[in-house]
């Protein structure tokens, strides 16, 4: 039995869960939690010496629920699930889906992590200093550059923190009010162009040329002495690496503007190329991604930022430092600093699962690892540019490095089928699949990154997954037109997440936008 | 609700005579894949049969025989019937029909035909009510067809159904029929309806979406008017995207013409060359500045649609204050291609080649070149 046949009899699990409020019921308890311990004052006392404005009048708007219901509830959600753990995850590209070792969940659950407090003295917290101080070391090597920062707390808060770095610096020049534009490349990752917007500037956007590079000619006309920064991704979301990229950097210092490189995705990169060989002055890695920390779903992650030493006062306060005397402590004293980025540290659980995961794998490991995504994803590309209907992005430009975005184009042409059509089959196999983000561009996307975790059978099952769906796209349309049979939501309408009155990521904004709505009229 | 039915019945006709000797023009490929045969009647049938069940409770109003009547009567819907065209139709019965519908109080039209029909349709209907366009004619440059029958059908049924929430202006354009004869393709703009904001019926959705057009245009025209300098004088238009300044202005604008904007207040409007020129002279160089979008699917920033701009009026104004504004989704629709500025004076086209930057969001450009 093959993956495939295997897969096929996979049915996804449906509970019709309720929302963790709606299974509230006054009264419930699922933890007691304790009072004051004997040594300490009553609950009372406590509440006394507490300032008036920080004590709630009314309770919290907590879930009642009791244990048992709690962790029926739990698992409920957890087998509606995909994820790395439960599928094959190659087809999320860009987000660099890699195992991540279960070691490290006990590292981070061990009582020396979970019983810190961000606010307890730096000579009774030398232990997680010491790991983000060397964590910072580790990266001189990954890098090339000099100074490090884990605050950020995800990829696109790292484009905030040198965005931020960025106004600081020409604050300090006195040119703070005419450098207020950005460059940044169409195939960056769509938060390089969004995410200095937040911070005021202007941005501009680089289209690509006909092999997939950054247009040169459309960089110089956009640069200016009203350029703050460019921010660019290497290699870009169509898994191209411009090779040109110090072309770009030179141009760029010329005009005295600083070199930011998204470096988000370095998977195919560590041990190979680096920031400092490219010429930028910043840079962001997320640990989360690379150095195989989980996502977190959207966070709790890190976007560690790393800078030039010239660029050290700017950066983010404060910097964990280290001498003899004082042993590992935190610099606040940076007067020109961009300020803070996040609350305390950043999240350290993250950090520590990437230091684990460098001193596992050592600087050869490290090299290995992109060695293997980037052959993973080539062996990858051959067996999907076989499929019939399939083809990818910028065919002139045949190397790729990590990843690959393709094209469903001659499917569509072919069967009517398209790329949200076989996300749509691609439930029935018990996987997932992504099109892709902005831009807009690539008819019928799909972007696939095999990253090292997986061996050549798991690739091979998923690319006979796609060429099976291929087949059902022009042999049996029906079963494409219902699919998907075996998964528990079927067409959704996505109205709802376009548009900001109706979606809603949290239950007070669902009260706020839904209340009344779905009861009889 | 009440909802106005028609069919132009000719739709599609000529096709092949349209063709001959355009073959290959990017322009022309959407109609041969739409087919080049006469075949409005059967599109139409395509629709109807996805919005046929949600049609029940609604009320039709349809022109009689091939131009409608007869198709929703064979399917069970009785209409009722506007006129009786004669045999052999004609835009003029379009007109008519659009116009009784109208007077009947009609809350939208569902129509199947060309460029040619939808500008019949718009010329009566304006922006009135919400359309639905059925694409049925060998030119489609229109922007308020839907992509395919089968799409229309989807949007009227939802537009039925009442799950149609919100609207946008589309653009309607035909080919200029004296550059065509020339062996030129020209589409020219006409107007705008009003349809149902839905990239996924309207616009060949390449995946997932950042949001409606019509915020993002909202955000563009923000951002315009944010950068507006203080005794500068602003000619803004024509289209729908640069029409929306006008609305963050809180002022009414000409949609289809050239309006002039000082201290964000009206300072001239639908503009002739000759008045543009007149209040141009009355503020330095430096301080004109154009606002302009880019028009219909070929990327053209000069010479559709606002032809007011002419080369004296685009000579008296700095490159560099020449703002281009445009919906992601049009530039997406552009990826790989050239904009192009038709100005009617080759020598100042060629001086117009080389990158803009087209404001496509709040704060957000993006490097274009014309070619």
């Amino acid at each position: 039995m093959n993956g495939l046949t295997r897969m096929k009899k996979f049915h996804q699990a449906r509970w019709n869960e309720p929302i963790i409020y709606e299974l509230s019921e006054p009264g419930q308890r699922g933890v007691l939690v304790p009072g004051p311990c004997c040594e300490c004052a009553s609950k009372e006392e406590i509440l006394e010496t507490l300032p008036e404005h920080m004590v709630r009048k009314d309770l919290a708007n907590l879930p009642e629920i009791a244990q048992l219901q709690l962790v029926r509830h739990y698992n409920h959600l957890s087998q509606e699930n995909l994820g790395v753990d439960g599928n094959i995850d190659i087809g999320q590209g860009t987000c660099t889906m890699k195992y991540s070792p279960k070691v490290h969940e006990r590292l981070a659950g061990s009582p020396k992590m979970l019983h810190m407090h961000p606010l307890q003295p730096a000579k009774t917290a030398q232990g997680v200093l010491e790991i983000m101080y060397k964590t910072g070391e580790l990266f001189k090597a990954i890098s090339g550059l000099d100074v490090f920062s884990v605050q950020p707390g995800g990829g696109s808060h790292g484009v905030l923190a040198l965005a931020s770095v960025v106004r600081a610096y020409w604050r300090d020049k006195g040119e703070e009010q005419k450098r207020d534009e950005i460059i940044t490349t169409l195939f960056s990752h769509p938060a390089d162009a969004a995410v200095p917007i937040v911070k005021g500037y202007k941005v501009t956007i680089i289209q690509p040329d006909s092999e997939g590079y950054p247009d040169i000619e459309a960089f110089k006309a956009a640069l200016s002495d009203r350029t703050a920064a460019i921010f660019f991704t290497n290699p870009e979301d169509t898994g191209i690496f411009n090779v040109r990229i110090k072309e770009f950097t030179k141009l760029a210092h010329e005009k005295g503007v600083l070199c930011c490189y998204d470096q988000a995705n370095a998977n195919g990169l560590l041990g190979i190329t680096r920031t400092a060989e490219a010429d930028f002055d910043m840079s962001f890695f997320n640990l989360h991604k690379t150095f195989s920390a989980p996502h977190g779903c959207g966070g709790p992650a890190t976007g560690m930022v790393a800078a030039r030493k010239e660029l050290r006062p700017y950066m983010p306060v404060p910097l964990v430092e280290y001498c003899p005397e004082k042993g590992y402590y935190l610099d606040f004293d940076l007067p020109k600093s961009c300020g803070k980025i996040k609350s305390f540290w950043g999240v350290i659980p993250v950090v520590l699962k990437a230091y684990s995961w460098i001193m596992t794998l050592g600087a050869d490991g490290l090299r290995e690892v992109s060695r293997v995504a980037i052959l993973n994803n080539n062996y990858c590309m051959k067996k999907i540019l076989a499929i019939k209907g399939a083809s990818m992005s910028f065919p002139n430009h045949p190397s790729r490095i990590e990843q690959v975005r393709y094209s469903w184009e001659k499917l569509k042409k072919d069967t009517g089928f398209g790329t949200a059509d076989v996300q749509r089959c691609i439930a029935d196999f018990g996987t997932h699949y992504w099109s892709s983000h902005e831009p807009f561009v690539i008819p019928e996307p799909f972007t696939i990154e095999p990253s090292e975790s997986y061996s050549k059978k798991d690739i091979d099952d998923y690319c006979a997954v796609l060429e099976e769906i291929s087949r059902m796209c022009y042999e049996e349309p029906e079963a494409v037109e219902h699919a998907p049979s075996n998964s528990t939501v079927h067409h959704i309408d996505h109205d709802y997440f376009d548009d900001p009155a109706k979606y809603s990521i949290t239950w007070r904004s669902y009260n706020r936008k839904y209340k009344g709505y779905f009861e009889p009229k | 609700m009440k909802i106005g039915f028609l069919i132009n019945p000719v739709a599609g006709m000529g096709g092949k005579v349209a063709l001959k000797g355009t073959d290959g023009e990017d322009i022309l490929r959407r109609a041969i894949e739409l087919g080049a045969v006469p075949a409005a009647n059967s599109r139409a049938e395509i629709a109807l049969a996805l919005f046929r069940e949600a049609a029940s409770d609604h009320r039709f109003y349809a022109p009689a025989g091939e131009m409608g009547g007869k198709l929703l009567s064979e399917n069970g819907l009785k209409p009722e019937i506007v006129f009786d065209p004669a045999e052999k139709t004609t835009a003029d019965d379009t007109k008519r029909a659009v116009s009784l519908m109208l007077e009947a109080g009609v809350e939208a039209i569902v129509f199947a035909g060309g460029d040619g029909t939808a500008r019949d349709v718009c010329s009566v209907a304006g922006e009135k009510i919400p359309v639905i366009g059925i694409p049925a004619g060998v030119k489609i440059h229109s922007a308020v067809y839907a992509k395919r029958p089968k799409d229309a059908g989807m949007l009227v049924k939802n537009l039925l159904q009442g799950k149609v929430k919100r609207y946008v202006l589309a653009e309607v354009m035909d080919l200029d029929e004296d550059a065509f004869r020339n062996n030129a393709v020209r589409a020219e703009l006409y107007g705008y309806m009003k349809v149902p904001d839905d990239r996924e019926f309207m616009q060949d959705r390449k995946s997932g979406s950042s949001g409606s057009d019509t915020n993002e245009t909202l955000d563009i025209a923000a951002f315009t008017v944010n950068g507006m300098i203080e005794d500068e004088i602003y000619l803004i238009g024509s289209g729908s995207t640069t029409n929306a300044i006008f609305q963050t202005l809180g002022k009414e604008g000409t949609l289809l013409g050239v309006d002039a904007v000082v201290n964000r207040e009206l300072a001239g409007k639908d503009l002739m060359e000759s008045e543009i020129k007149k209040l141009l002279l009355d503020h330095p160089k430096e301080k004109r500045h154009l606002v302009i979008t880019v028009i219909g699917g070929q990327g053209h920033i000069f010479g559709r649609g606002n032809q007011q701009l002419s080369p004296d009026v685009i000579r008296m104004i700095p490159r560099e204050n020449i703002m281009i504004i445009a919906n992601s989704s049009k530039m997406s629709a552009l990826f790989g291609k050239t904009l192009i500025a038709d100005t009617g004076d080759p020598e100042l086209d060629e001086e117009l080649k080389g990158y803009f930057p087209v404001v496509t969001g709040f704060g957000k450009k993006i490097m274009a070149k014309v070619g």
